[in-house]
């Protein structure tokens, strides 16, 4: 039955069906995995891997077809079942009390009672092993996002799953960490064990996965060999139509200077915040400036800083167009021309249960002229919302709708597009497509090199080192607080990032390191 | 088969304006246990709690003399509340807005001025505003849990009167008795209506109820208090300042809450006495949530809860029920709306299925 010949498949779905009211969100989906087999799932946003992936988990329950473990027809009412049959999940969203320490978290999602202390020995050991380095005694608030995500893998782990679901595992790890966490994943699968691949790096898919599963729309599109298959021809089967690469733009070279960081410190506010030490940059107008660096390295920090909410100490710490904004609240650097887009999109970027057109007003208010006479205009609020909606394709019912009933990528559009319709000067995004599905990104960063060409100065902070090859000019690392040089784009290469980014600064770079385009 | 109870994808609009009327028919149906136990005919009992002191329009004037007050606190309370600030301690605000409005008058009773009862409804909300500066200060500046802190102050407010009326407030000519003198038609609350006793401060209720409804919905404060209430970060983020807003909502429910405090003195009372308010201050947080903190719902759920200050004295002088029924009921109101509340966010979904893991 199978090409790998014997054995039935450690898991198969057979004609899946899942609607919502209004929408089909997997229509007859198959799937079949391997004992010791890399699947992928590739999709865009709203194609139905979710769905898909949580009626596996347990957490739906499908509307008709079977799922076949080890051949045996099964049905999971929850993920506790999943869990008991040997099924594992790394979600890309975190189920972590912040008040409770690493291994608290751990222990609370493993059954039965725990002895911590063999269950931080374990956890360190598991860490190690994986190339996961986590401390079971921190607090969870104080950790990063890519940490956070290390918990859950780690959680994982310990439970030696048959069959392990990862989602986006890899958004926030360094190339090195990422190649160390391909080695664990291909020990594992020779080991036996399943693995299904959530991902939208096309690259990563085909190193790693031995097959591919595309879906599109909530139908099953194509199961293929990735590894015969170019990102390309991957790419136009999840989206559908030929996929653009971002037009890059001529390299700036005498663009005035926008945005100016002089000798930026902050101490950290928290007990394991990251303080920010002398950091000194600037981005020019028609440039896009990307700042690489794993999570947890000051980004969060820095963003802050530059945005207003954390005031600097020296009030020429921050320069925007040639104005001293050191001391300047968010309102005022706003009024100025400065945008930004925090990395949290829910309840930083926006209110999750307020409407998209109130979540218009919020950060657009002076800038779009929002209000008249004392009051909030309603009508130009909602105006603005369908504006954004409209031009960034935002898929909702309707601006009445609250942020939080958005899908991530969808919400990342609506407030990528907000900022940009308020024709900022300057720019700053934090992860502009965390999570975004590739049709939506390649449409995010066309908008910001767009904007870029326009005179806009964009500073993008992103762990995807792929995203900032493609859109930026120059690039620099954060790594502890501390920024490296600007190196313009043809002179880095993702080694020397890499290295920059586990803390070696600025000298020993490899020689023949080969150039990335 | 079982029950389970799963969370909605978006909260439910139905459920928002739904949940007080749950909460208000269980609150009948387990009174009807409450008086069926206390061997009363409950339906009797509910006549005369909810029917009987509305059979005139001096009972009719009366909810609203008795609403004045809880709207008035509960519409400042709301603010604080959508702020995610909990003021709970409209109480002793009231109380020292009477203080500080009746002051005027017990200093100066000879004074005949048109501008004299304004001037004491300013104190009023001065008064108030600056009881309430105190758990301001001690948030913004200490980072000290609002909700003791206010509490505390109640308490406090409490004494003040009493020290005051105890001591040189005391009516020379008063035989003694711990009262002021009564005030002059200056220092009055004008009557509305002849032959009751409603009084301006209804009016400045009504005022009260349009205002906030108006800057809550339509201007720039209202939608920070509420953003800072629902994401304080994004409030951050789009430059709100949050010390402001806890600043703004304690010193906007305490000054209301005082002028709730110099109403009923210069009203209903009309002199200081010990005894100014039969809880209005804690009965307006109840009133509150249960007009789900927006100005209209507040509205009508402070006529209710001023219907059950009515009732549960009509239901103690015809039916000899103890007046502690009153707290009971209002108690009951709170409870309930708090527990179904739930379903904004959850639904309960019968589960049929039994089939297990093979």
């Amino acid at each position: 039955m199978s090409e790998t010949g014997g054995g039935a498949p450690q898991l198969e779905l057979r004609g899946i069906t899942k609607a919502y009211p209004g929408c089909l969100a997997n229509d007859h989906i198959d799937l079949k995995i391997m004992p010791g087999e890399i699947h992928a799932l590739l999709g865009e946003n709203g194609a139905g891997k979710s769905t898909l992936v949580k009626i596996i988990y347990g957490v739906l329950a499908a509307d008709e077809g079977d799922i076949l473990w080890e051949g045996v027809p099964v049905t999971i009412p929850n993920p506790h079942g999943a869990r008991k049959i040997g099924i594992g999940m790394v979600f890309q969203h975190f189920s972590l009390f912040e008040a409770m320490t690493v291994s608290e978290n751990i222990a609370l999602g493993l059954p039965g009672r725990q002895n911590m202390r063999s269950l931080e020995k374990q956890i360190i050991d598991v860490s190690k092993n994986y190339g996961l380095p986590l401390d079971p005694q921190r607090q969870v608030h104080t950790l990063s996002v890519g940490e956070k995500q290390r918990i859950e893998i780690v959680r994982c782990l310990l439970q030696n799953p048959k069959l392990l679901i990862m989602d986006e595992p890899t958004s926030v790890l360094t190339p090195q960490e990422a190649e160390k966490m391909f080695e664990t994943l291909r020990r594992l699968a020779t080991e036996g064990v399943s693995i299904l691949y959530i991902s939208h790096k096309l690259d990563e898919i085909r190193a790693l996965c031995h097959k591919a599963t595309i879906l599109r729309g909530g139908k099953f599109i194509n199961e293929c060999d990735p590894t015969k298959e170019t990102a390309k021809t991957l790419a136009e089967m999840m989206i559908g139509s030929s996929l653009r690469a971002p037009a890059h733009h001529k390299a700036v070279k005498g663009g005035d200077v926008r945005l100016k960081v002089r000798n930026l410190t902050v101490p950290a506010t928290t007990e394991f915040g990251i303080s920010l030490k002398d950091i000194s940059f600037n981005v020019k107008s028609g440039e896009v400036f990307g700042i690489a660096g794993v999570a947890g390295n000051g980004q969060i920090e820095l963003l802050s800083a530059l945005s207003g909410e954390t005031r600097s100490q020296a009030a020429d710490a921050v320069t925007l167009d040639g104005e001293y904004i050191g001391w300047l609240s968010p309102n005022e650097r706003r009024d100025l021309g400065l945008a930004f887009v925090p990395e949290d999109r829910l309840g930083h970027g926006s209110v999750p249960e307020m409407t998209l057109s109130e979540n218009a007003f919020l950060s657009g208010y002076n800038r779009m002229k929002l209000i008249s006479a004392g009051f909030i205009n309603n009508i130009s609020s909602a105006r603005y919302a369908t504006d954004i909606v409209r031009k960034f394709d935002v898929r909702t019912p309707g601006i009445f709708h609250t942020a939080n009933s958005l899908s991530g990528g969808n919400l990342q559009k609506f407030i990528v597009g907000r900022e940009i319709l308020q024709k900022p000067d300057v720019i700053i995004v934090a992860h502009p497509t965390w999570g975004v599905d590739a049709g939506a990104a390649a449409f995010i960063h066309q908008t910001l090199i767009d904007l870029a060409e326009k005179g806009a100065a964009v500073l993008v902070i992103s762990q995807d080192l792929d995203e900032l090859f493609a859109i930026s000019n120059r690039i620099a690392v954060i790594s502890e607080g501390r920024l490296s040089a600007a190196k313009s784009l043809k002179e880095i290469t993702v080694e020397e990032i890499g290295l920059l980014m586990g803390g070696t600064h600025g000298t020993g770079a490899p020689k023949e390191a080969s150039h990335v385009a | 088969m079982w029950l389970k109870i799963e969370k909605r994808p978006e909260y439910s609009k139905g459920m928002v304006y739904a949940t007080p009327l749950i909460a208000l028919l269980l609150t009948v149906l387990s009174s009807i246990i409450l008086f069926e136990v206390l061997g009363v005919n409950p339906m009797e009992a509910l006549y005369q709690f909810f029917v009987a002191p509305l059979d005139s329009t001096y009972g009719f004037s009366e909810l609203f003399v008795k609403a004045t007050p809880l709207i008035l606190c509960a519409i400042g309370l709301s603010v604080g509340f959508r702020a995610n600030v909990w003021n709970i301690g409209a109480e002793g605000q009231l109380l020292m807005g009477a203080i500080f409005g009746s002051s005027l008058f017990i200093y100066y009773p000879e004074t005949e001025s048109v501008f004299l009862l304004p001037v004491m409804i300013l104190m009023g909300a001065v008064g108030g505003a600056a009881w309430a500066a105190i758990p301001a200060v001690l948030k913004t500046r200490f980072n000290a849990n609002e909700i003791l802190t206010s509490l505390m102050l109640v308490y406090v407010a409490g004494l003040i009167l009493s020290f005051l009326i105890h001591g040189s407030w005391r009516d020379p000519a008063g035989f003694n008795f711990p009262e002021s003198q009564t005030f002059s038609d200056s220092a009055d609350m004008p009557i509305l209506i002849a032959g009751t006793r409603m009084h301006l401060g209804t009016l400045l209720a009504l005022l009260a109820v349009l205002g906030t409804w108006i800057m809550m919905a339509r201007t720039l404060i209202g939608f920070q208090v509420k953003v800072i209430g629902e994401a304080p970060r994004a409030g951050g983020y789009a430059g709100f300042s949050q010390k402001k807003i806890i600043w703004f909502s304690l010193l906007f429910s305490g000054a209301l809450a005082g002028i709730a405090g110099i109403s009923e003195v210069s009203g209903p009372i009309d002199q200081v006495v010990p005894v100014i308010s039969p809880g209005y201050g804690f009965t307006a947080i109840i009133v509150a949530f249960l007009g789900r903190l927006h100005p209209a719902g507040i509205f009508f759920a402070g006529l209710l809860m001023a219907l059950t200050y009515l009732g549960g004295e009509t239901a103690q002088i015809n039916l000899g029920l103890p007046l502690a029924v009153t707290g009971v009921f209002q108690g009951m109101v709170l409870f309930f709306l708090l527990a179904s509340d739930v379903l904004i966010h959850y639904r309960f979904r019968w589960n049929f299925s039994t089939k297990a893991v093979s």
